[in-house]
């Protein structure tokens, strides 16, 4: 799997979680920078990208993600 | 693997679900029909969320009409935030708002000692111990004393049980438990006491048969993770990670069976299944392939998926579910073919209606709903052609519409897990009601043969019997508060647990009515609350079974409300009507009876009678004042005379009860 097939789905999941159509993803992305990203909803965006993608994350995996480039990387390794 | 089992009736959401809820948050008011087509969708957590979200929003302005509100309590040993939306949005499937009040996370057993607790100080509807395995018992364990063990974990749940409905009118649900698939030994897990395989076992045991009694209804957990597999149920990444306590990709699902539970203790489980014929109860067109060339035969794969069909209708037939026909055919060829065809398992008199005709379906759904005096809401129409369903779904959205797969195998799963006729009780009248409907067309073809009304009702040789107060009969008597609609003057639900409370309060007077007639026992068909104030009596509840209307039971009914309060020393009687959606029928109820109008608003009116000096008046009715139940609890025995009331009704001649 690409870089382009993850990002190609993964706006779509961002949106449906966050409820928001206006959403641009970039690398640097934390969730200090989207209302809305607290502990709940990231629960919820990581059910959605295990369900999407078809895979579990790792224990521990996501509390080391610093920013959307890395968790666009877990992705693709688990994938890939 | 398969999660969405038990929602796969629904259609997919439309692509533009978010946009829709967005378009009802702008609603000024009466949001609630848009909401509940929303919630008529496979939702995933995702959309759930966004649904509830909505709902907040109509709660927080007041715009929720016509839905019924509803609180839950929910306490568990897991992390519950994904739940607690998905309730909302799983309720609203059922025409139910509901409120959750969550535990904090880690307060389980003090949320029912401690009075001021989240949930006590909110006082719900019910409350939900979403409690599992580990809230009891360790992981891996192989306890010493397994039978302590067991007796220690129902005590724990009996007394939270207890403590929750001794502080609230709560009703509590409570989970059966489903052991992990970790195994200590293996297979031979569930041969050695004490192990979490055998000790959940029992656990559900004692649960079902102790701990469930009234007021206390069981959401069967075990079961619903044995349907999706434990393997996957246990997701042991998301327990770590978050303290969810089951994989939640299996939230929607297990909302969806919490929601069941609640519209069923409110009254909105569905009550008649109408069925299609042609490749929906038989392989095949009967006006094309001709009687001999329908598939229904043993033996043959294509024809056992319809028998099967068959069976599963008859299942719910003979638990109180009322089946009809709506089909389009030659009406004469289609009733051959029910009536003759040797591998029939359903026929002619196992339906309450049968409407074979060219009309459309949604025409033939609403002669189906007079027939039989029911509403459109309590409908399932089971139909395998997609047009047809569009259709009824378009032009009666109260009715419940199925998707089907193109596969007939899928039909009788479909109908069997899909919560339309949910049920959290078992009574008498369930057992015989489908006869009952038979015996009412019976009833139907006499009076069209009878000259007058009066002279139809004597030949009714009608006896009504009235309990005051008794020791038995509730469960029925809370299903008739919750299910009525039409013949109900106030709209006041209540539980069961709460009605037998109300023995303590020597002010509250509760009547139950059972009526009996040559065609046979109708059972308990009306349920009446009284509060005594003073030397005036209130009437709070007065409800009654549709099936028994103009037959002049509610003047029998008055006779005996007014001899047991002029006895007690009252004065006069106070009635109040509330107006609803659903009960015109009644808004002149009072009227009717010789009441005179006190007072009118949007809300209500209320009504009044002096009861001093009266004459019951005659009824075509004899009256029997108390009934004798049978050891087993059945009420089928002839009810006793009470002279000298109606000496023009005679009692004799009532064979067959």
């Amino acid at each position: 799997v690409t870089k382009d097939a993850v990002l190609s789905k993964l706006p779509e999941i961002f949106r449906d979680v966050f409820d928001d159509d206006s959403i641009v993803l970039r690398d640097s992305l934390t969730a200090r920078d989207l209302k809305g990203w607290d502990s709940i909803a990231n629960i919820r965006l990581m059910l959605s990208i295990e369900q999407e993608f078809g895979f579990r994350f790792a224990v521990g995996e996501i509390s080391e993600l610093r920013n959307l480039g890395e968790l666009v990387e877990a992705i693709i390794r688990h994938v890939g | 693997m398969s999660m969405e089992n038990g929602v796969s009736y629904l259609p997919p959401k439309p692509l533009n679900f978010r946009q829709l809820c967005a378009d009802v948050d702008a609603m000024e008011t009466r949001r609630g029909d848009r909401l509940r087509w929303l919630a008529s969708h496979q939702l995933d957590n995702n959309a759930l969320h966004r649904l509830a979200t909505s709902i907040e929003k109509a709660i927080a302005c007041g715009a929720t009409d016509p839905l019924t509100s509803f609180t839950l309590g929910l306490v568990s040993n897991g992390t519950t935030d994904l739940l607690s939306s998905a309730l909302v949005g799983a309720a609203a499937r059922y025409g139910i708002v509901v409120s959750v009040i969550a535990s904090p996370f880690g307060v389980t057993f003090q949320a029912a000692f401690d009075s001021d607790s989240t949930i006590l100080a909110e006082n719900p509807d019910a409350i939900l111990l979403a409690l599992d395995y580990r809230a009891f018992f360790a992981d891996y364990c192989v306890s010493a004393n397994p039978t302590q063990e067991v007796d220690r974990a129902i005590a724990e749940i009996a007394e939270m049980a207890k403590s929750f409905m001794a502080k609230s009118r709560s009703s509590i649900i409570l989970q059966t438990l489903q052991a992990p698939p970790e195994r200590i030994f293996g297979n031979f897990d569930c041969r050695q006491p004490g192990s979490l395989a055998w000790l959940c076992a029992r656990f559900n045991e004692q649960l079902t048969s102790e701990v469930a009694r009234a007021g206390v209804l069981v959401l069967d957990v075990a079961s619903l993770a044995a349907s999706i597999g434990t393997s996957k149920w246990y997701d042991r990444s998301h327990w770590f990670a978050a303290r969810l306590p089951f994989c939640q990709e299996a939230v929607p699902l297990y909302a969806e069976q919490v929601a069941r539970i609640i519209s069923s203790l409110r009254g909105k489980s569905r009550k008649v299944l109408i069925l299609d014929l042609d490749n929906t109860i038989w392989g095949g067109i009967v006006g094309d392939d001709g009687m001999d060339g329908l598939r229904l035969s043993q033996g043959d794969a294509i024809g056992e998926a319809f028998l099967d069909v068959q069976r599963a209708a008859l299942a719910l037939k003979r638990r109180g579910v009322l089946l009809a026909v709506c089909s389009k055919n030659n009406e004469q060829i289609a009733r051959a073919a029910i009536r003759d065809h040797a591998d029939m398992i359903l026929r002619e008199e196992d339906f309450a209606a049968i409407q074979i005709n060219w009309n459309d379906k949604a025409s033939n759904l609403e002669a189906i709903a007079e027939q039989l005096s029911l509403g459109l809401d309590s409908f399932v129409f089971f139909d395998d052609n997609p047009m047809e369903r569009a259709q009824v779904r378009s032009t009666l959205p109260q009715v419940c519409v199925p998707e089907l797969p193109a596969n007939p195998t899928e039909y009788a799963r479909i109908l069997m897990t899909s919560g339309f006729f949910e049920g959290i009780s078992f009574t008498d009248e369930d057992r015989i009601r489908a006869e009952q409907y038979t015996a009412n067309a019976r009833r139907q073809t006499l009076f069209a043969k009878s000259r007058d009304m009066q002279g139809f009702l004597r030949s009714l040789e009608m006896t009504a019997v009235f309990t005051m107060n008794g020791s038995s009969g509730w469960q029925r008597f809370a299903q008739l508060i919750n299910k009525s609609n039409q013949f109900n003057l106030t709209t006041r639900r209540y539980t069961e647990g709460e009605i037998l409370a109300m023995a303590d309060d020597p002010r509250i007077l509760r009547l139950q009515v059972k009526l009996f007639d040559r065609f046979g026992d109708n059972g308990m068909i009306c349920a009446i609350i009284c509060r005594a104030e003073a030397d005036v009596w209130e009437i709070d509840t007065w409800v009654m079974s549709c099936r028994v209307l103009s037959r002049q039971v509610e003047v029998a009914v008055l006779n005996e409300i007014i001899r047991n309060a002029t006895r007690a020393g009252a004065r006069g009687l106070i009635g109040t009507y509330k107006p609803t959606d659903r009960n015109e029928l009644v808004r002149n109820h009072y009227a009717r009876l010789g009441f005179e109008l006190l007072a009118s608003d949007e809300n209500e009116t209320r009504w009044h009678l002096d009861v001093t000096g009266y004459k019951a008046r005659p009824v075509p009715i004899a009256i029997s004042a108390e009934h004798q139940p049978t050891a087993s609890g059945q009420t089928i025995n002839p009810p006793r005379e009470i002279p000298n009331r109606l000496a023009e009704v005679r009692l004799t001649e009532r064979q067959g009860l």
